[in-house]
Order: structure tokens, then sequence, then C-alpha cells
């Protein structure tokens, strides 16, 4: 599996050596002492080795290992902030969190950065600059509810909120509360259809496959469409946007809404889509927001090694900002390796979907 | 590959994601199932009022001779399979190699649903205890110059079948000349009966309209259970512990199917073998209708060892041979991990094994990709022995030594209980006993049913509600 388009070849070179530099520069700022936050000076002394003289490009970041996650659970928060923003505002996001202790990331500006970055990209045409928002999503201690604000904002829009605790829906799944999360959805969807009717002038979306689908079908109840409310484009995310949910959700949700898949989580940015519908079987592949972040799918049993192109493997993640350095850190799902495309010259990944070896003990799509 | 597609009101659905069932022993795939979403079931089920409407065109009496007419269809008739054709033969072949099944048990499972299909009115007439069908159809009717009108609770019934036997398809058979819709998720590893017998209904004048067909994975049967207002779930302990007490929905779970010998006839027992064996290894033991124990004051030993002698020998088949009796357990792992089970509750004194001294080899017979599990019989010296009252999926019985007075105390949810008395005491105390669905009295195998009986409560109670009604 090849692409032997030449301009795409040189547009992948120049990523691959842009890729390099900006490691060269990242890891020199985390391992300074001047600027680099405790975590990583500390472990530097106890491994003996100096990254700053030891990695020339993205290659050698193979030499840090894997990155445990575990090292984000519990205190105390400062040993993530690297020294030269000691003094800046600093916010911590959550993630898991249903029981035990959650894993935290500190930020400073990537949330905007990295969703600024996103929105850049988002057609005008369906996310018109100064259209209102409508963010349906995750809130709390998460990233995405004060990310999806900043991108409304940074295109001239206002957002809507509704409040939405993942951690309790995981709960009631595990306890069997199937009527307490149909109400909870409910409860979830009154707001959103609130806002909707309110006279807003709401015609972007941030929400979820589950919330998405409830959402239509309460309009469907109503009589009315999503787009027949004033919506023009969402964009959502998830392992459960399987082909066949995007499918569905085009032929029968979105009544002519532009919907985009985004994959992401709060270690990382937010890796858009090459685009997808009935040509391609609505397949979604996703390229990382390089070089701020990298995805690579690797063989499950051996990570350091990336499949082939068309190969399945678990997918593997690397951030590499000045707020936030992770090498190495196993996702927690799977997919396909594909590759570069002439919007994002780097590799993609398709088919995500919870890694199978972990599956059984995940609770995905819940909101 | 055949394909399997989901059928959205009649109308089939080929996925751009499927899960492909394969051949229990060789891991060849045998077909692809289409495989429904949540979101899918939730929106096609806000059409559930125009399957009813479809459905309603026709009479009580004209949809059950559709159902005649799809009787010999299903039993003889090539039928669209996806873009395939499939003949009662394939049917067979098919449902045998992804349900481990053997083929022969899957023909007398044919035969048995062909019974059912033909024999709607019959089997109605019994349920509504002869009531003119077509006041369930028009709302209201006369019945010997007294009103009578019932509701109908739900315009489908949801459902979420099983895989372990064809023939628990039998249960929601009636539902069809009531005008009401069905809408299934079949089992994982038996897609086969339901798509050939929404074809065979479907190609014989009903309309598919009224008919929908959700293969997919748990968030399928959660959005039925969910979406439809009548369900029927088949699952095990956790699914009716879940749904128990939950109108809406009727579960069937594990039989523990029992016969219960009375203290008269007990000496008596060996007049009663064949029909004891009958009951445990019919149609391989899968059947929540098979007996799982025998409940007697004393002779237990002996009726033990007697079973055993018949059983033991038992052995696997292949699953095309004629005689094969016992099925095969799909899952990798699983019917080690069922003999290890057993064998660990036989570490009680209080529970011994009578198979082991009349099987040639073991209990277990495994396979890479299979395996099965021989017929066994224990026999506790108490009902509170390990094992008294375990169930398991092939033909496994356990002989109980308790006293018949002290039986009803403890033999807990029995499905079917065949009472071999003639003790009129015994024989009441066992007909209000509250833990007996259906009760046999004298000498009938427990897998023996008779269709006009209702089964876990009746399908038309649980359908039409009966109301007052007047008219000026």
């Amino acid at each position: 599996m090849t692409n032997n388009d030449p301009d795409l070849q040189a547009n992948v070179e120049a990523a691959r050596e842009a890729l390099d530099a900006h490691v060269r520069e990242i890891v020199a700022w985390h391992f300074d002492p001047a600027t680099g936050c405790p975590y990583w000076l500390d472990w530097a002394e106890q491994a003996g080795w100096n990254p700053r003289d030891e990695i020339g490009g993205f290659a050698d970041l193979g030499k840090f290992g894997l990155f445990e996650d575990e090292a984000l659970r519990g205190g105390p928060v400062r040993r993530w902030v690297p020294k030269a923003y000691a003094d800046s505002p600093i916010y911590t996001f959550e993630t898991g969190g249903t029981t035990g202790t959650p894993k935290s990331r500190i930020n400073i500006n990537d949330f905007r950065t990295d969703y600024e970055l996103f929105a850049d990209n988002l057609p005008e045409e369906y996310f018109p600059k100064g259209a209102n928002w409508l963010m349906l999503g995750p809130s709390g201690p998460r990233r995405l509810r004060l990310a999806v604000e900043h991108l409304a904002q940074y295109r001239g829009g206002i957002s809507f909120c509704v409040d939405l605790d993942p951690r309790w829906v995981i709960k009631l799944i595990k306890k069997g509360w199937n009527d307490h999360l149909v109400a909870y959805q409910e409860h979830v969807i009154d707001q959103a259809v609130s806002i909707l009717k309110a006279g807003h002038d709401v015609q972007c979306m941030f929400t979820t496959p589950k919330l998405l689908e409830a959402l239509a079908l309460r309009l469907d109840d109503m009589g009315t469409t999503m787009h027949e409310m004033g919506i023009t484009g969402i964009f959502s995310g998830g392992t459960e946007f399987t082909p066949q949910w995007n499918r569905f959700a085009h032929e029968e949700l979105l009544d002519g809404a532009y919907m985009t898949p985004t994959y992401g989580n709060t270690l990382m940015g937010l890796a858009a889509s090459s685009p997808s519908g009935p040509d391609n079987g609505y397949k979604i592949t996703y390229y990382a927001p390089q070089p701020r972040a990298v995805l690579q799918v690797v063989e499950p049993d051996d990570p350091m090694t990336v499949v082939e192109y068309g190969g399945t493997g678990r997918v593997k993640l690397t951030t590499l900002t000045k707020e936030f350095f992770v090498p190495g850190f196993l996702e927690r799902d799977e997919g396909e390796r594909e590759l570069p495309y002439a919007a994002y010259p780097w590799d993609g990944v398709s088919g995500v979907r919870p890694f199978a070896k972990l599956a059984s003990s995940t609770t995905v799509g819940v909101y | 590959m055949i394909h399997v597609p989901i059928l959205r009101w009649g109308k089939p659905y080929q996925s751009l994601e499927t899960t492909v069932v394969e051949h229990f022993a060789t891991g060849e795939p045998v077909a692809e199932v289409s495989a429904a979403t949540a979101g899918m079931v939730k929106r096609d089920l806000r059409k559930a009022a125009r399957a009813r409407a479809a459905l309603r065109e026709f009479s009580p009496a004209e949809l059950a001779e559709c159902a005649r007419k799809a009787a010999d269809l299903y039993m003889n008739g090539d039928l669209p399979i996806g873009d395939d054709v499939q003949t009662p033969n394939d049917f067979v072949r098919q449902q045998s190699a992804t349900s481990g099944l053997p083929e022969a048990m899957c023909r007398a499972n044919m035969d048995k649903l062909k019974f059912v299909l033909e024999n709607l009115e019959e089997v109605l007439a019994a349920l509504t205890r002869g009531l003119d069908l077509d006041t369930f159809a028009r709302g209201w009717g006369d019945e010997n110059g007294l009103l009578r009108s019932y509701q109908v609770q739900s315009p489908v019934v949801g459902m979420v079948l099983p895989s372990n036997s064809p023939g628990v398809h039998t249960l929601w058979m009636p539902i069809l000349p009531l005008q009401v819709g069905l809408v299934m998720k079949p089992g994982s590893q038996e897609p086969w009966t339901p798509w050939r017998m929404s074809q065979a209904l479907i190609a014989a004048g009903i309309p598919a309209e009224g008919i929908a067909l959700y293969p997919g994975g748990h968030d399928v049967g959660g959005a039925i259970l969910e979406t439809c207002d009548r369900s029927l779930i088949f699952g095990g302990p956790q699914t009716i512990e879940q749904y128990a007490g939950d109108p809406r929905v009727q579960v069937h779970g594990p039989g523990f199917s029992k016969i219960l010998i009375g203290d008269d006839v007990v000496d008596d027992w060996e007049q009663h073998l064949d029909l004891m064996v009958e009951s445990v290894l019919l149609n391989g033991g899968r059947s929540c209708i098979n007996c799982s124990s025998i409940w007697a004051s004393r002779n237990t030993r002996e009726i033990a060892a007697a079973l055993a002698e018949r059983l033991g020998p038992v052995n696997a088949l292949p699953h095309d041979h004629p005689d094969a009796a016992i099925a095969a357990f799909t899952v990798p792992g699983q019917a080690k991990a069922i003999s290890e089970q057993i064998d660990s509750m036989l570490a009680s004194p209080a529970v011994e094994e009578a198979t082991a001294a009349t099987r040639d080899g073991e209990r277990l017979v495994d396979e890479d990709r299979y395996g099965f599990v021989r017929p066994t019989v224990v026999r506790c010296d108490s009902p509170e022995a390990p094992l008294a009252n375990s169930e398991y999926m092939f033909p496994f019985v356990s002989v109980v030594e308790c006293e018949q007075d002290a039986m009803l105390r403890h033999i807990g949810p029995t499905l079917v209980g065949t009472a071999i008395t003639g003790d009129e005491g015994f024989r009441g105390q066992l007909l209000e006993s509250p833990e007996i669905d259906r009760l046999n009295f004298g000498p009938i195998p427990t897998t023996r049913l008779n269709w006009l009986q209702p089964h876990e409560g009746n399908i038309v109670d649980f359908l039409y509600r009966a109301r007052a009604f007047q008219q000026a």
C-alpha cells in the first residue's frame, strides 16, 4: 500500500522534518531545568541519560519506552507544570474517575490552541463565523466544555451549554438502573431542545453520537429535524462513531446538516478526519494535529513497531506541546494504519474502536 | 458468503457492520450477519403503529391461514436469504453448524414449529377459552349477551431471542393472528430461525411491514426493551433479576423443570424410567423444559443408578450423525468450565455422581474450538446438597432425596413440574403451589408440551387487557 504522488511524497517528507525539529524543541524545553516540569526533570535524573543530548527526532522518542498514564493519577498536580509557566493561570482537566482517583492533565492554553487549529479547518458553509453553538456533551472537570466554548468564541459565536456528568451515567449503567439512565438522557435532551427553541440562532453544535441520536429522535417526535431547527454543522466524536453509525446519521438523522467526526481526548488535541461519505463506505480516517500530537498504529505485542499500512494495531499517542509532554502512550483503542493524505501529510488511523483485549472491561459510548 | 440482512419493517437492510458466524467445529465462516444499532431500533420503533395497522388489514382468521401456509414454506420451501436462496436442508445444516445442535434435533425442532404454526387458531381458542378472535380485532364483542372488550397493550412485541434451542420460537407464534407486530433480535449463534420464519410468513402473505428483525449486540436488545411496551426476553438468572417485576417484560429464563415422585408410587419408580430418560435427554438437554432434577423420598440411589445405566453411555457423535443425542458447546472453554464446576461440587459428601460408574471415558470431550459434556446423573442426599437444584445446557439431572412433605418448600421456581402421584392431598398442595408453572399430573415427560396450554403466563393476557365496555 503506497501513494506515489510526488507532491504528497514531498509534503510527507517536509512534515517529517518539521516533526523532528518540533520534537527537538519540545524535548529541549521539558528537560531544561529553567523551563521543564518537576516530573520530567526528576525522571531524567533517575533515568541517567539526558534526553536533550540523545533525542534527535521523533524516532528517538522510543528511548522513553511507554508512558504509564497511572503517573497522571493523584498529586501533587504541580509536578506537571513547566517552570516556565509556574506563574500562569493553570487549569486541570480530568479523565475517567468513575471509581478511584481520576487522571489529571494540566493546561494553560493548549485547549485553546488545539481547538483553534481544528476550528480553522471547519467549512464556513456549515459552520458560519459568528454563528452560535450548542455544546451538548460531557461537562464538569473535562476539557471539552471549555474547549468547545472557546472554539465558538474563536469563530465569533457564543456557546450554550448543558450539564452532563458521564461518571454518573457509567454508574447508572453498572448498576443496571436503566430507567434512571433513560430519565437522565431525557433531562439532558430537554435542556438541549429548550435552547434550540429559544431563538438564540444556534447553528453549530458539538455532541456525542448517543446524544445526537437522542436529540434527532426527540425532534422527530416533535415533527421537526435538526436542520429545520437551524443546525447546519455538527462535530462529534467517540469510538462508537463507526462507518455504519456515520451512514445512519447522514441518511436518517441529520436531514442535510453537515457532520464531521473527530477523535480526541484530554491527553491529545483534536484529530480531524478526511472526508467521508457514501463514496468511501462512510469510512472514517483520523489525522492527529501534527506536530503537536502524533498518532501511530502499533503492534499490540510490540508497541515500538508500527504496523504495515492497512494493518490493524493499537493506537499509540505522543503529545508534544510546551505545556505537556507524553511520549508513547498506548490508548485503549485499536484501528488500521492509513496513508498520508493531502491535507494531512502523515499517517492516519481508521476504524477506531475499543482495543479488543481491553474491550470487555471498558464502558464506551455511554452518553 | 451468505448474508443475513436486518429487516426494517420487512425491508432488508445491509449494514456496513457485520459479524461473521462460524462453524462451531471448523471455524469456517457460515454467514455474515448485518448488525443493527440501538439508534436504528429506536427510530424504526417510532413507526410501530404502522406495523399494527398493516396487520389489521387482515382478520385474525386470515393471518392464521397465512401462518398455515408459512408452515409449509418453512418446512419445504426455497426461501430468500440475502441474495441467496435457502433450502430446508441448507437451513438445517447452517443452524446446526453455528449452534452446535445436531442436525437431527434441528429437524425435530422444525416439526415442532410447523405444528404450532399450523394450529394457531386451536392454540388461541384454548388460550382465550374459545373467544371469537374478531373480538380482539374489533376491540369488543358480544359473547352470550355479555359485552367484552380487550385493549391492546402495544402495537408490537419486542423479542430478545436465545440461541439454545429453536423450539423456543413456538412461544411467540400465537402473537401473529392477534394483529400485533413482531420485533425480533435473534440469538447471536442462531439468526436462522427468525430469518427463515419471517421469510416464510411474508411469502405466505403476512404483511412485511409487520415484521422487524434486528441482529446485533446488547445495545440492540436494550433498545428493543426500552421502546416496545411489551417484550419477551430469554436469558439467564441475571436477566430475570433485572426485569423481574417489570410489567412490560415477560422473562423466560432457566426452567429448573422437575419430576416429583409421590410416596404412593415411589417404590414403582422403575415403571417411569423411560419417562425420566426422555425428560432429561430430549433435544440434547438444551431446553428449559428438560428435567434438571427428580425428587423422591426414597430409592434415590437406585433411581440415579438406573438413569446412569441409560444416560452414562451416551457419547458425543458428529453433529450430522442421525443418532447424535448431545449438542456441542460452541464457546471455546465453556464445556470444560461446566464440567470442572460440576467436579468441584462433587467434592461434597452430600452428592455423588452415578454416571461415573457407567460412562466409558471422561465426562468432558474437549476439542480446540468446542466441547461436549456427556450426560451426567448425580444423587443428592438432601435438597441442601450442592447440585440439587442446578440447570445446565446438556443432559444433567440430580436425583434429590427429600420427604414428600418438604418438597414444595424446597423446589423453587419450576417451569414444568411432572408430579407422579395419585395422592389427592399431595396433588392439592401441588395445585396450590406458586412455584410450578406448567403442572403435569401423572407420567408425562416434562418435555412433552401441550401447545393448547399457556406457558409462563398467557401470551394473550400479556398483549390484551380485559376492560369494561358499555354501549348505549
